[in-house]
């Protein structure tokens, strides 16, 4: 709002906001502070904040034991492969929406979303047998595949919503400039809409890199990403909090700090397009 | 404005997302449908066919359906209600001038990129543990008995947890909308002599709807299949079997899947009606 | 070449018809000028011949080949959008070398046609700008440039400089006036604005609600309009229209005279009113008279210092030689 604001009321709406902002993030810090001390100091009464021997001792331990790095390049694989090829699938996709609608374009887009309802159970065995049927269940493959499937509503949804900000005008001058359709997404649309494929992206990598129905039912080990990774460290050890604070803090942070990077594509992506 | 060419480019350029779609929603489903009406039971060697509906009648009426159901509706009610009120509020106090406002803003972002596994872990054991949980050290220092969570309160704590994990969400998008209401038309309504209330009531609230039902409808899509939450913590005891979690149960834990599969195929009927629903509300704000 | 038929050609969206069926031929080398109020179907005539379009029945032929299921990018024709439609992120270089990269031309050919064309266009400080950095005006040039690099049959215009303000509005008149007579192309031009189709045109369209109203130069359309809507709608100000019992002496249902064609007298005249609103430009004066027996107000045009003001009584006499009958179906009686 254009008006000014006293320093007073700012002082306090300040505090107000960065109490509520650091509560909301204490978790998260809390986690990261835990993966530094030592067992005893993780669970002492009362808690320790910074007044501890800092240590990176459960790293090791943790890499040692469950080898992050396997489960890291299985993340990355997944979340990656899936997001791009579900941008290859949904660019046509979006495109034909937005730019050529048909009476029953909504429809389409409706029925799409609507396959993201199906509560996965109701399809999980069936999807089993077919994997283990083709020997793909455990696969990167068989993986990237569904977690493109179950994202893909989400990506044309939201290339769809950025696609309908370009002005059709522009499209029809490539045509009239004598480009083909290929040459027209190509050469056009696509570098055009670079900021909404850019947040499309990372919302699909977190997405997937998040999911963990799929990955925590169909993989074992050779194709299981970090969230597979984290549930073995669900049953209670007794004095394990820094060692579970290490490992959380590893399976987190590759996203938390590409989010924090990319934090303006995020915010548009977040918001899905659909409110401005 | 389109053409003849353009529509059939069109039509050829939507085919395969179309299809992987189709084909990824209907085989599946068939194949379901197909179980949910055997005995299979893979454990015992049961594979029995042409059981009719005796697995839908056994699913719901079993206790567990209607529980199942139940504590569905309270789990995403619940997580809705906090993460809409909470953002609502949380957009208007953002929107405020403050210093460093970037900063706050990932602070409040941060919990959306965690992943579920690795927040209902932190949660149930630094935060609820009866013994070394951050609460119970809480309560022990202002003098009150520390509670298990998880097993004294557990839907309160998953909804907790859920909702920590998608206040980020609501609040971006809240914020997003408040923040392209144009000004003039709040300084008119002062002008006109409306108090703080009634410029939200009127002004503000309005302006959210479509945000909100924006909110909503994503936020349902994916809390009526939260699975790892529940997985992680309490694994379906103590009152927090959701009926996805009940599905799972029969098909993976029990290995009855001719009853699973009904149960499934029921929950994907719920959903479908609950999703109709939705689009109904969100179709026409799509329009907008 | 650039010679356009359009034969039968009819368009409608759903129920609704846009365009019942039309005739029309544009010559090669012709400007022609699709002038009309919005709503008239003047675009969408425009995106049929350009093929954005399907045409609902009827054909069109540009240079005698049946183009009517030809797509855009193969029918030899630039358009210059209403908002310019040019590439955000490319310069202008890579905006006006577009078509011919796209028509798989070589680099240092591409690069010496869009030089050559910067110059024309006074475009050469600026290849390396992005759209987002140019003005209007510049961005109608790049447009312009995106379209005669690839040496078109034909020209098609979309309402311009609608976009412009007033002043590059008269400047960019004449840029593509010139442009037209230098490269003798064939040039369709879509305009609301009857002084830009007046004063561009060789050959003017008048379109009401997708129908031909009538087709023909500037001054055979201001010297003998057809019907009263291409009479009022021609010539500014517009024609005076009057109805009633003064037309009845005239054996005509209305009558139309312009306001250069009424003489201001100090005494007798035809008609005798009182001076309501006057608009001084400084060359002309245009006043809006009442006259008793006249529905709506009269506008005459005086010279540039006339003694006359608000409430003075005036005698006008129309110039009979002028004066346009109509019948009652509004068309002109010869």
């Amino acid at each position: 709002m254009a008006r000014s604001v006293t320093t007073r009321r700012k002082t306090i709406t300040t505090a107000l906001a960065w109490a509520i902002g650091l509560m909301i993030f204490f978790p998260i810090l809390w986690t990261v502070l835990t993966s530094f001390k030592t067992e005893a100091q993780a669970i002492s009464d009362p808690p320790v904040f910074l007044n501890f021997d800092w240590t990176l001792e459960n790293y090791a331990v943790v890499q040692e034991r469950s080898n992050y790095l396997r489960y890291l390049w299985n993340s990355v694989a997944l979340a990656v492969g899936s997001t791009l090829l579900g941008i290859v699938i949904a660019v046509p996709a979006a495109w034909s929406m937005a730019f050529v609608p048909s009476r029953r374009t909504k429809d389409i887009l409706m029925w799409m979303l609507s396959t993201k309802m199906l509560p996965a159970v109701g399809v999980l065995y069936p999807i089993r047998l077919v994997l283990i049927h083709f020997g793909l269940l455990d696969t990167k493959l068989a993986m990237i595949a569904i977690l493109t499937m179950i994202n893909l509503p989400i990506i044309i949804w939201m290339l769809y919503t950025y696609f309908r900000e370009i002005p059709g005008e522009i499209l029809e001058a490539a045509r009239m400039d004598g480009a083909g359709l290929r040459a027209e997404i190509l050469y056009v649309l696509t570098p055009m809409a670079i900021p909404g494929i850019a947040s499309t992206i990372l919302l699909n990598i977190i997405l997937a890199w998040n999911e963990a129905f799929w990955t925590l039912t169909l993989t074992t080990t050779s194709a299981a990403p970090l969230t597979a990774f984290i549930a073995s460290y669900s049953s209670p050890e007794g004095l394990f909090y820094a060692k579970l604070s290490a490992a959380s803090t590893m399976a987190i942070a590759p996203i938390l700090i590409m989010g924090w990077f990319s934090q303006k594509q995020l915010v548009r992506g977040l918001t899905f397009g659909a409110v401005k | 404005m389109a053409t003849h060419h353009s529509r059939i480019a069109a039509r050829a350029m939507m085919a395969p997302a179309v299809f992987l779609l189709l084909v990824w929603m209907l085989v599946p489903l068939i194949l379901t449908l197909y179980f949910s009406t055997m005995d299979y039971r893979p454990l015992r060697g049961i594979y029995e066919c042409c059981q009719g509906f005796d697995n839908y009648v056994r699913f719901v009426t079993s206790s567990s359906f209607l529980e199942s159901i139940l504590t569905t509706l309270r789990l995403v009610g619940g997580v809705l209600l906090i993460t809409v009120l909470g953002g609502v509020l949380l957009a208007l106090l953002l929107d405020q001038p403050i210093w460093g406002q970037g900063v706050v803003r990932i602070l409040v972002i941060a919990p959306f990129f965690v992943m579920p596994t690795v927040s209902a872990l932190v949660w149930k054991n630094m935060f609820m543990n009866p013994v070394n949980g951050l609460f119970a050290h809480l309560a022990t220092a202002l003098g009150l008995q520390p509670i298990d969570w998880l097993a004294e309160a557990p839907m309160l704590s998953i909804i907790l947890i859920v909702s920590w994990q998608w206040l980020p969400f609501a609040t971006l998008i809240l914020l997003t909308a408040v923040q392209s209401l144009d000004s003039e038309q709040l300084e008119a309504a002062e002008m006109d002599g409306a108090g703080a209330l009634s410029r939200f009531g009127h002004i503000i609230l309005p302006h959210l709807a479509r945000a909100i039902t924006v909110v909503i409808l994503i936020q349902t899509i994916f809390l009526l299949s939260i699975f790892a939450e529940i997985f992680v913590t309490t694994g379906g005891a103590f009152g927090t079997r959701t009926l996805t979690y009940l599905v799972y149960q029969r098909i993976i834990e029990s290995q009855n899947i001719g009853l699973g599969s009904a149960g499934g195929i029921i929950a994907v009927i719920l959903a479908n009606i609950i999703a109709i629903g939705l689009m109904r509300v969100v179709g026409k704000n799509l329009d907008a | 070449m650039g010679r356009i038929i359009l034969d039968k050609v009819r368009k409608a969206f759903g129920e609704t018809e846009v365009i019942p069926p039309l005739d029309l031929t544009i010559e090669d080398g012709e400007f022609v000028v699709f002038v009309g109020p919005s709503g008239c179907g003047k675009s969408t005539l425009l995106r049929l011949i350009a093929g954005l379009e399907d045409v609902s029945g009827g054909a069109i032929r540009i240079d005698g080949v049946d183009a009517t299921s030809t797509p855009p990018a193969q029918r030899k024709l630039a358009m210059v959008f209403q908002s310019y439609a040019l590439y955000p992120h490319m310069s202008v270089r890579k905006n006006i070398a577009f078509p011919l990269r796209m028509a798989g031309m070589t680099a240092e050919e591409q690069d010496k046609r869009v030089n050559a064309a910067a110059k024309v266009l006074n475009l050469t400080d600026y290849l390396d700008r992005r759209p987002g950095q140019l003005s209007g005006g510049q961005r109608q040039r790049v447009a312009i440039g995106r379209a005669i690099v690839r040496e078109p049959s034909a020209f098609l215009f979309d309402e311009p400089l609608s976009n412009l303000d007033a002043a590059l509005r008269v400047g960019m008149r004449l840029e593509i006036s010139e442009l037209h007579k230098r490269l003798a192309t064939t040039m369709i031009y879509v305009t609301h604005d009857q002084v830009e189709a007046m004063t561009m045109a060789d050959k003017i369209v008048v379109l009401r609600a997708g129908h031909i109203e009538q087709v023909g130069s500037p001054l055979d359309l201001y010297r003998a309009p057809r019907n009263t809507f291409v009479a009022g709608f021609i010539g500014s100000p517009k024609m005076n229209l009057i109805g009633g019992a003064e037309a009845a002496k005239h054996g005509a249902t209305t009558i139309g005279i312009r306001p250069e064609h009424l003489t201001v007298t100090p005494a007798g005249g035809t008609w005798t009113g009182r001076i309501g609103v006057s608009e001084h430009l400084g060359s002309d004066t245009f006043f809006h008279v009442a006259i008793d027996g006249i529905a709506d107000p009269v506008t005459v045009r005086a010279g540039g210092e006339v003694a006359l003001h608000y409430g003075d009584t005036i005698h006008l006499t129309p110039d009979l030689a002028h004066l346009h009958r109509f019948d009652a179906q509004g068309l002109r009686i010869a």
